[in-house]
């Protein structure tokens, strides 16, 4: 039952995916964003939903793989202080050649140095439990912007663009139906591959030793399990899908600013909590249905309450935390729990303990 | 027989309060020895000492000659010796058979993190589970069990772990008393079948009675007596304690 | 260096962190307060004491004297605080305390987005015209209503303490802090006093941010540090130490006006949260010496 779902799943998305932007290419950003999300809250998962380890310093590794991901990209043809000092586009326009190897090699970098950070600042914050842990990569998340409003080679409060979608002749390169496109499949990819690792690795032995965590982190502990490793192992594989999102939506978005874009906490660094929760945290699939209903309200609504966006947001936040804290899977998993495999067994509650000294 | 256990002159003290106070055992391999005393004497706060709970202010604890007292909590079990709680715990959201298949013992290996669980655990999951009784409650998540159906787990989940030495703290605690000789009997067969030394926090004498090769008594944060089931059962000393002579 | 070199750039730092400090202690307070007897943490801290500055600001702008919005910013937080707590807040007092985290979160967005449209998003003050006093020769500005602020806060502060020993609320508020439970079957109503307490805390914040209002400046979005300083010093102090209370907020303030000069003001933010971390990663490292963590 579970895996027929799961499949007809996985199928349909693919195909939505890959025919989305032709049936509607106004929305092409928004969905492009839709896939971003996905991978926010499907990351914030592994250390929220699954660990329990609640953290709002996450958009870290997206705002560090923003600026990476460009600075590579930039520094690769021109210079990096030179760019940000002139406004960038108007007097630098990359080679196709210098575009697509200063991409690929921009968007590895942001995955693999948030990657790296996440190691070595792991073992120090994940030393953290409960509400410490949530407030102090607060701390992270917010400290980030403030200091990047400072690094000036980045542009300093008032930021920097990115590198435009190179033209050849005076026309935009064609591949696969221009800039916007290309960036939308990208994300599009991006999210593919962080489910399927994702799901790889929550059937693994890793995936339950988090929940171990979550339920019991002294009880593992006293099994034998270095708890350590897991945390940061997770934090690392967040780190890493985070970085290269973010190095994707800067070129989505055409420039990256410290507190607004790039270490977004007070949006993005919120929306992935809220979209974990909405959806269901602790599953696979809650954090992606979560992201896909968050979306599709926020667009459809960002219209109508103009002015009001931010207040709707707060009392979203307020509704889905206190009358849904179980999300959309955890309703499901209680109302049909067939669809899980989970047999409730009513002969099982009532069995009594049969201890058979024969044997 | 050599001794598997070496406790010498361990003291922990919380602020003033002397929760164990030069305290030294040794316990033998293969043996099942209890730890009893009145309310307050020390026995959880000297298990925890044991297996690096909290730090201990001086003393050694040797297990099968390794020295325990400078290593982190999840360094010992791969050693081999292994705690159930006085409360307990177990993995509440995770069915009792999660709970089992993660309990399994894995080498130190960082990539063994990835590695999917092996069909077999499920077998032994279920043999472990029906030894104990739980078999029928195997699918249940394990937060649903009762306080002493989730004794019973963790006694499960400890012995999934291939343990050397177990140290139970209160096994019987919460157990409907018809299935406490069911218990014992788990107990001995444990200690007999597959050579594992119990060491057994206990107020229920009768249990203490039955299993118990050896005992040691502990009040007011001090060893004080020790010797075989006969001799405390008859020592002023324990009676007293036990009784508040003091 | 610098510090060495310029005794009155330091006993100027120190004045001023005393003084703004005894604003944050009184936040401080409040938080543990609310911390201490419902096991939430308010993230609308923050906001409470703003939206408490703008009342007083809006006082300001109908041509009455400032310290005449003090009793209105504590009264208007008061019942606003208490009004929060039966709508919303009640639900997720008994909750894992990171959903009463994200409720209060969601909160604070809330006020912040009302406060930017009603008020603008432009930095205000409302100014008391109090004056300046010059010491040493002019090496030390004491800015006047930055002495009436530290006096008012420790006034306030000691009055909410006395309050707390002496009335019937405060020792119904005391009780249920120690053991909700017993408190409950000794006939106390917890809810009334989890409202009474929310409301307290808020009125509090709403007097701080009067006297932020008077004595510094208010923008719809700066309530996020006041929320983080006043954690921060719960945390260092501990819930249940009033006095600690009160010597760390006055020496975050301190620290924060040396902050300030050494590295630039417009650090002040960054530095703020940076030092929330490194707090508590070396809290926590201390405790994992003795093998426990941060509870």
């Amino acid at each position: 039952m579970k895996d027929k779902k799961e499949f007809t799943a996985i199928i349909a998305i693919i195909i939505a995916g890959i025919f989305l932007p032709s049936l509607m290419p106004v929305y092409r950003v928004q969905l492009s964003e839709l896939w971003i999300f996905m991978v926010f809250a499907s990351t914030w998962n592994i250390q929220g939903g699954k660990m329990g380890y609640n953290t709002f310093g996450n958009i870290l590794f997206f705002g560090l793989g923003m600026y990476i991901c460009a600075s590579i990209q930039i520094s690769y043809a021109f210079d990096l202080a030179e760019w940000t000092a002139a406004g960038g586009v108007k007097t630098f326009v990359h080679t196709v050649k210098q575009y697509f190897i200063g991409l690929p090699l921009g968007l590895l970098l942001a995955g693999i140095i948030p990657a790296l950070i996440a190691g070595l600042l792991g073992s120090l914050i994940l030393g953290l439990r409960g509400h410490y842990f949530a407030i102090g990569t607060l701390g992270i998340g917010i400290a980030a912007g403030e200091f990047a409003t400072s690094v000036s080679i980045w542009g300093g409060g008032q930021g920097m663009t990115v590198p435009v979608w190179p033209k050849v002749d005076g026309q935009d390169l064609e591949i696969l139906g221009g800039g916007m496109n290309f960036f939308y499949y990208l994300s599009f990819v991006l999210f593919i591959i962080t489910f399927f690792v994702l799901r790889w690795l929550f059937s693994t032995r890793f995936g339950l030793i988090l929940t171990a965590i979550r339920d019991n982190e002294d009880k593992a502990e006293a099994m034998g399990v270095p708890t350590m490793r897991y945390k940061v192992s997770g934090w690392v594989v967040s780190a890493f899908f985070m970085g290269i999102a973010g190095g994707i939506y800067g070129n989505i978005n055409g420039y990256i600013e410290p507190t607004e874009v790039a270490f977004a906490g007070a949006t993005f660094g919120v929306y992935m909590v809220l979209m974990t929760i909405l959806g269901g945290k602790g599953t696979l699939w809650g954090p992606i249905i979560g992201a896909l209903i968050f979306q599709v309200f926020k667009e459809f609504f960002w219209t109508f309450f103009l002015g009001w966006q931010l207040v709707a947001l707060g009392f979203l936040i307020v509704v889905i935390v206190t009358f849904f804290p179980e999300g959309i899977m955890g309703w499901l998993r209680k109302n049909k729990p067939e669809w899980f495999g989970e047999v409730i067994d009513h002969k099982a509650r009532l069995a009594q303990v049969k201890i058979n000294t024969d044997d | 027989m050599t001794n598997i256990l070496e406790v010498k002159n361990v003291s922990k003290f919380f602020g003033g309060v002397r929760a164990n106070e030069d305290i030294s055992l040794s316990i033998k391999q293969g043996s099942i020895v209890a730890l009893i005393g009145p309310n307050g004497s020390g026995k959880t706060t000297l298990f925890n000492s044991i297996v690096g709970t909290h730090p201990i202010d001086t003393g050694s604890i040797k297990f099968e000659d390794k020295e325990l007292s400078k290593m982190l909590v999840h360094e010992i079990p791969p050693l081999g010796l292994l705690r159930t709680f006085q409360q307990t715990k177990i993995y509440g959201q995770m069915s009792c058979m999660m709970n089992m298949k993660i309990s399994k013992k894995v080498s130190n290996n960082y990539f063994k993190m990835f590695d999917t669980l092996p069909k077999e655990l499920d077998d032994e999951a279920e043999l472990i589970l029906s030894f104990v009784g739980l078999y029928e409650k195997r699918n249940l998540r394990a937060g649903e069990l009762s306080f002493g159906q989730q004794k019973l787990l963790e006694l499960a989940m400890a012995l999934m772990n291939e343990p050397k030495m177990l140290m139970l703290d209160e096994p019987t605690a919460g157990i409907n008393p018809t299935l406490i000789n069911g218990i014992i009997d788990r107990l001995i067969k444990i200690n007999e079948k597959y050579n594992i030394t119990l060491f057994v926090i206990e107020h229920n004498m009768r249990v203490v009675m039955n299993l118990a090769e050896h005992i040691f008594c502990m009040a007011h944060g001090k060893m004080l007596a020790d010797g075989k089931p006969e001799e405390i059962k008859n020592d002023k000393r324990v009676i007293d304690a036990y009784l508040g002579a003091h | 260096m610098i510090l060495i070199q310029a005794p009155f750039l330091n006993l100027q730092a120190l004045l001023d962190g005393l003084m703004v400090g005894s604003i944050f202690a009184l936040v401080a307070y409040g938080m543990a307060l609310v911390w201490g007897v419902m096991n939430i943490i308010n993230v609308a801290q923050g906001e409470y004491v703003i939206l408490g500055g703008y009342i007083t600001f809006a006082v300001y702008k109908l041509g009455i004297h400032p310290i005449y919005g003090m009793p209105f910013s504590f009264l208007f937080l008061f019942i606003l605080g208490y009004i929060l707590y039966r709508i919303i807040v009640f639900r997720v007092v008994d909750k894992d305390m990171f959903i009463s985290i994200l409720a209060t979160f969601g909160i604070s967005i809330m006020i912040q987005q009302f406060m930017n449209m009603i008020f603008g998003s432009q930095v205000e003050t409302a100014l008391t015209g109090f004056g300046t006093i010059f010491l040493f020769d002019h090496n030390i500005t004491l800015a006047l209503v930055k002495v009436f602020s530290f006096v008012v806060s420790i006034i306030g502060a000691i009055a909410v303490i006395y309050f707390m020993k002496i009335s019937k609320l405060g020792r119904a508020i005391r009780a249920t802090a120690q053991n909700a439970r017993a408190a409950r079957i000794l006939g106390v109503d917890t809810e009334k006093v989890y409202a009474y307490t929310y409301a307290i805390n808020a009125g509090l914040c709403g007097l701080a941010g009067s006297l932020v209002a008077m004595t510094y400046t208010l923008h719809p979005y700066i309530g996020l540090p006041y929320t983080v300083r006043s954690f921060m010093i719960v945390i260092i102090a501990g819930l249940g130490n009033i006095p600690g209370v009160l010597a760390s907020g006055l020496g975050l303030g301190a620290l924060e006006e040396f902050s300030a000069y050494l590295i630039g003001q417009e650090f002040r933010i960054g530095f703020i949260f940076s030092l929330l971390v490194i707090i508590l990663v070396y809290r926590s490292k201390k405790l994992a010496k003795k093998r426990e963590y941060l509870k």
